[in-house]
């Protein structure tokens, strides 16, 4: 079949296939579950990085579409769904950050106990809706692999996790699922608007920007309903109270993925559906969630400084962060834009790297609570020196991915010739010290001081997966860090399409 | 010239230090790890004074007719945030002052990497223990100050003043297992983030209006462009400035930050709880003058902005000496070093601001007279302060105490150091023929320049360091006769110890004599500078006077200086106490930032956002359990149900009808 040239389509049979290997293994056969999951995150972070390779090379040979590898094969005639796939810079960098998040999450969850199988299974088949969802092109389709994503969620955390885990799976899962409801109800005004008088409606991403027929009137309904629908994955204030439960419960790997992948595929979505399909009403209605992102920056920032669990802090700090990916969405320009997609990447990683490192030093100590910690430096040195680097990171030290992340939204957005957007900008900025403020609290309670447990004395350093599963991250944040122009090059050339669209509307 | 073109190894050798060391270095004896520390960096000093020593004596492209030009050996693209509009460069920038601050740099660093040897080779008794850590973060460090120096432009710089931010931070944290470091560092580093938080606010609106970051390199090639940008962007205005006003004066603030000015100055005494040598490196000699470097570097930008620059004169001025005030009465030598330090950067930061650069000689001098003052005094100001620092470590090593009441009298059991720090202390007061009194010298005439009112109050702050340094050397050196705690008396240290004391203190008896206005100025052109008799004999006079009253109060053990405490005790406590500024900022941060805003902020998101979601599953989960109810199951029940609705809709039906 023709889809299956199409090297795209293997981001979905990979994972499809680790979860049939996983299916044959024995319940007790851990090791056989080890290699079946580690084969196929190798699998995917080598296919990633040849899709990098294969995008440089069509961009290098003069190809400018929007999308490369483009492949559409029809699914359900009456209603004209096609699976379409096709890649741009953006959704290229967010399948590697994935690709990378998958291999760390496995490795992070070597001693998985109990129903390793199972855990796997689930955590594969999450894997599976995050790739599909960055590959297609479709309305359907993506929405389809977005509830394939979200549903494992539920068991993760209900199965797997910790605490008050029953209440956390279920809001979690309740709160994202009013998200998709909203989301549903766009995409089906979207559809239904997709094509001009006469012609044939359609789902396809690409043949609705072009045909550019969803009446202004419709689009200030629409826009609200689509972005509202993936802001709650992006953890928009005042739709956030998920995540610090959530997280809170979630098993480390799960965690590491939601926060390190799934929170983006709303950024994601709100630029590639909500911003790109309407440019109108983004235009028009684009103050309302600048100012509800702008409240996140600050007040998830806050909110942190207080906190005594370590997840907490880092969900907070999440819709921070994530609040400022959806800032830069929404100041319309390249230099914004590409600082969004990079903050996706660098808080994919430092923060599947925080989560990481929480969940083992959780796993020792058996608490999350930084006043019944201290002076762990002393008796795990690789792990407290990790916590430090992701806290720079996540501070913004020149040399790791914040810095590059945050300087391009700052600049990005200040370029806007609006007054209120460059006032909002200056009050976004403050972030930078109040971040500074929590991280260096929780490494000075956590890490530094003396040890405040003397049951901690004889506790481990990290063992090799640890190692493994760490520094890949660690390596990650500061490649990005140090070669930023990398992958703002990939990533540039795909915000043509949507600036156009939204100057035109001006 | 191609040793010109090699500064990037000046920077990339301490980078690639700071890398062995930390990764590879934790695992080799200590011994090995020291010594290969101070071999890197005996190399980069090596490579920078023959860079610097080309670029002032060599011939070649960086002097044209006698003018010092900017050379750029090295540039790269680094971050291009859109197309080639707006570009991240990083590179190398060689010019009068970069040359003279890797000379500065490279020296002090070099000294303090041999020191520590001795200095960090054991901790109370003990081998320390985070050894290698030590030499890969002052690598780290190093590399940051150099990369500071050379930046091209005011993006680099801004990356670099993180770097040093962390640096510092890691460094005065280095005991990380006692809660005064681990408070001071934090404190450190979220005082100077918030400072570079003006400043980052600052770029934004410079390089919004002007549409680049190249501010640093106007003198080049491009400078044309950048100030014609510039000067149209001052005619717009923003709250009754110009709004390149605001850019610089925020600007400034992030140079206040690092440089200690008041009233962001509150990080740099704790920070001197970091081991001794890095506070000479760091927080005496290089990191501090950093904000300094950074008003020189933008100085064209600065002359064109008044206001601005009278923003930085009161400012400099009264941080002199208010840090001079409580200088006169800590007890601790450190922090007395540390106070010291931040009234002589006010010195320079004041120097710049009284300097003007128009071509026009007034009273007989050329202007930019303030601002080659101002390096001149950064010049010798890191070389001696340097020198007292690491006599202070000595010190401290020697008596296990950082209190000026545990040493006294130890001028008989450490002569070395007994004597260089008299070097120290004399150079700071501004005898001739000692560093500081050439610098000094300059900076008051151009101080006096500007206005006499001017020019009296920085004469006084000048005879008040000669008194608190001489109050100082006393206490430690004099006052009573030591007595001898536990085994060992204290004495000289070994000699990786007593070497960069001898050598700083040649060179802060030597560096006065370095004909700075010929080599270093603003424009690149050698600016006459005259020996101003007058002002010069005042300051050696008021500087005596500083000198003799120490004495008489400090010499020998006396009743005095209690008696003069409790006659004008308010004043003394309050200095002190350092006037109160760490409990206004202890008050601001924990009452009003925790306490005041973000305790509320959790709790609002915890009880009303959460609680509105909770509500609304709750509500939803009663009333399913209310309608649960009416499946019963009893058929009684259903019929009922079924009567009652049906009378319910044959009732609407019927008023429905009615009313149409």
């Amino acid at each position: 079949m023709e889809i299956f040239s199409n090297i795209l389509i293997y981001f979905v049979i990979i994972p499809v296939l680790t979860l049939a290997g996983l299916a044959l293994t024995k319940n007790k056969g851990i090791d056989a579950i080890r290699a079946v999951a580690v084969t196929g995150a190798t699998a995917l972070v080598a296919l990633a990085i040849y899709l990098v390779y294969i995008f440089l090379k069509a961009r290098g040979l003069g190809n400018t579409d929007d999308m490369i590898l483009q492949t559409s094969v029809t699914w359900y005639e009456p209603l004209n769904i096609k699976l379409a796939l096709g890649v741009d810079g953006v959704s290229v960098v967010m399948i590697l950050l994935s690709a990378f998040i998958v291999f760390a999450g496995v490795f992070a969850s070597w001693k998985m106990d109990p129903l390793p199988k199972q855990f796997f299974l689930w955590f594969f088949l999450l894997s599976t809706g995050v790739f599909g969802f960055f590959i297609s092109v479709d309305l359907f389709t993506m929405f389809m692999f977005y509830e394939v994503a979200l549903i494992p969620m539920y068991l993760l955390i209900g199965v797997w996790g910790s605490g008050n885990k029953n209440y956390s799976a279920m809001k979690l899962t309740l709160m994202l699922m009013g998200g998709s409801a909203f989301l549903m109800l766009g995409i089906i005004g979207i559809y239904f608007h997709s094509a001009p008088e006469g012609q044939p409606l359609t789902m396809n991403l690409l043949e609705i920007a072009k045909n550019d027929a969803i009446p202004h009137n419709w689009q200030m309904y629409l826009f609200p309903l689509t972005f509202v629908g993936f802001g709650v994955l992006g953890a928009m204030f005042p739709f956030h109270t998920w995540s610090p439960d959530g997280h809170a419960s979630a098993p480390t790997a799960v965690s590491m993925l939601h926060a390190g992948v799934l929170m983006k595929l709303g950024g994601y979505g709100c630029f590639r559906i909500a911003i790109f399909l309407m440019p109108f009403a983004a235009q028009q209605l684009g103050w309302i969630f600048l100012t509800l992102t702008g409240i996140s920056i600050v007040y998830g920032a806050f909110s942190a400084c207080v906190q005594t669990d370590l997840k907490y802090i880092n969900a907070y700090s999440s819709v921070s962060h994530c609040g400022m990916v959806l800032f830069a969405i929404l100041m319309f320009n390249h230099t914004a834009m590409t600082g969004a997609v990079l903050q996706m990447l660098s808080h994919g990683l430092m923060t599947a790297l925080f989560f990481a490192l929480i969940g083992m030093i959780y796993g020792r100590t058996h608490t999350r609570d930084i006043r019944e910690m201290g002076g762990l430096m002393h008796i795990m040195p690789y792990l407290g020196v990790g916590y430090v680097i992701a806290g720079f990171a996540s501070l913004g030290l020149p040399g790791l991915s914040g810095f590059v992340a945050e300087m391009t939204i700052f600049v990005g957005s200040f370029e806007h010739q609006d007054m209120f957007r460059r006032v909002l900008t200056i009050a976004a900025t403050t972030s930078i010290v109040i971040t500074a403020v929590y991280i260096l609290r929780v490494v000075g309670k956590l890490l530094y001081g003396a040890v405040q447990n003397e049951h901690h004395r004889s506790l481990t350093d990290a063992d090799a997966t640890e190692r493994i599963s760490t520094a890949t991250l660690i390596i990650c944040v500061a490649i990005i860090g140090c070669f930023p122009n990398f992958f703002i090059n990939i990533i540039r050339d795909s915000f043509d399409p949507v600036v156009k669209a939204l100057t035109s509307v001006m | 010239m191609e040793i010109l073109n090699s500064t990037i190894y000046v920077l990339a050798i301490p980078l690639f230090m700071f890398l062995f060391l930390g990764l590879v270095g934790t695992k080799m004896p200590r011994k090995i790890t020291g010594v290969i520390g101070v071999l890197g960096m005996a190399v980069t000093t090596v490579l920078a004074y023959a860079i610097a020593f080309t670029y002032f004596f060599g011939e070649g492209p960086q002097k044209i007719d006698g003018v010092y030009q900017q050379l750029v050996p090295t540039d790269w693209t680094w971050l291009s945030f859109y197309a080639d509009k707006l570009v991240v460069r990083l590179g190398v920038l060689l010019d009068p002052i970069s040359a003279m601050m890797l000379v500065v740099i490279c020296t002090v660093s070099f000294m303090v990497h041999l020191y520590s040897l001795g200095y960090m080779s054991d901790h109370d008794g003990n081998p320390e223990k985070g050894f290698q850590r030590y030499y890969a973060d002052l690598a780290l460090f190093t590399f940051s100050m150099l990369g500071l120096v050379v930046s091209t432009n005011i993006f680099q710089m801004f990356i670099f003043f993180e770097m040093v931010g962390v640096s510092s931070y890691l460094l005065i944290g280095f005991y990380y297992g006692l809660q005064p470091a681990n408070h001071a560092s934090k404190k450190a580093f979220i005082v100077t983030r918030l400072a570079d938080l003006f400043f980052l606010i600052g770029i934004l609106i410079l390089s919004y209006y002007t549409k680049t970051f190249d501010f640093i390199n106007i003198m080049g090639k491009n400078g044309g462009e950048v100030m014609n940008a510039f000067t149209s962007a001052q005619g717009l205005t923003f709250m009754g400035c110009s709004v390149t006003g605001w850019a610089l004066t925020f600007i400034f603030i992030g140079g206040a930050g690092k440089s200690a000015m008041y009233p962001l100055h509150i990080w740099l005494p704790d920070a001197m709880e970091g081991p001794t040598p890095v506070s000479a490196l760091i927080h005496a000699a290089t990191m501090v003058v950093a904000g300094v470097f950074l008003v020189a570097r933008m100085f064209p930008l600065y002359v064109l902005e008044q206001g601005a620059m009278d923003i930085i004169c009161v400012v400099g001025a009264f941080t002199a000496f208010y840090a001079a005030a409580i200088a006169c009465t800590q007890s601790d030598i450190k922090r007395a070093l540390a106070f010291s330090t931040i009234s002589q950067i006010a010195f320079m930061m004041t120097s710049l601001a009284v300097s003007s650069a128009d071509g026009a000689l007034i009273g007989g001098h050329e202007a930019g007279l303030g601002y080659m003052a101002s390096m001149f005094h950064l010049f010798t100001h890191a070389m001696f302060k340097a020198l007292l620092f690491l006599c202070a470590g000595a010190i401290i090593h020697a008596v296990h105490s950082n209190e000026n009441s545990k040493m006294h009298g130890l001028h008989k059991f450490m002569p070395i150091t007994s004597i260089a720090f008299l070097i120290g202390c004399l150079a700071i007061a501004g005898i001739p023929p000692f560093a500081g009194f050439f610098s000094k010298d300059e900076i008051l005439v151009a101080c006096y320049e500007k206005g006499l009112g001017w020019g009296l109050w920085m004469s006084m702050v000048a005879g008040m360091t000669a008194f608190y340094m001489f109050r100082i050397y006393y206490l430690i050196f004099f006052w009573k006769k030591h007595e001898v705690h536990g085994e060992h008396a204290p004495k000289d240290q070994p000699w990786t110890m007593t070497v960069p004391l001898i050598v700083l203190a040649l060179i802060s008896c030597v560096a006065g004599f370095v004909p700075f206005g010929d080599l270093v100025t603003w424009n690149g052109q050698a600016l006459e500078t005259h020996m101003n008799w007058p002002v010069a004999g005042a300051s050696v006079a008021i500087a005596l006077v500083g000198i003799g009253l120490a004495t008489v109060m400090y010499r020998k053990e006396n009743p005095l200086p209690d008696k003069l405490a409790t006659m004008f005790k308010g004043l003394w406590t309050a200095s002190y106490k350092r006037f109160y500024m760490d409990e206004l900022y202890q008050f601001i941060t924990h009452k009003i930032i925790f306490q005041g805003i973000s305790k509320p902020i959790a709790w609002f998101d915890r009880t009303i956002i959460d609680g509105f979601f909770n509500l609304l599953g709750n509500v939803t989960n009663s009333a399913s359990w209310g309608i649960r109810k009416m499946q019963s199951g009893s058929v009684q029940g259903y019929v009922s149900y079924y009567i009652i609705g049906a009378m319910l809709l044959a009732a609407i039906t019927g008023v429905v009808v009615l009313c149409i």
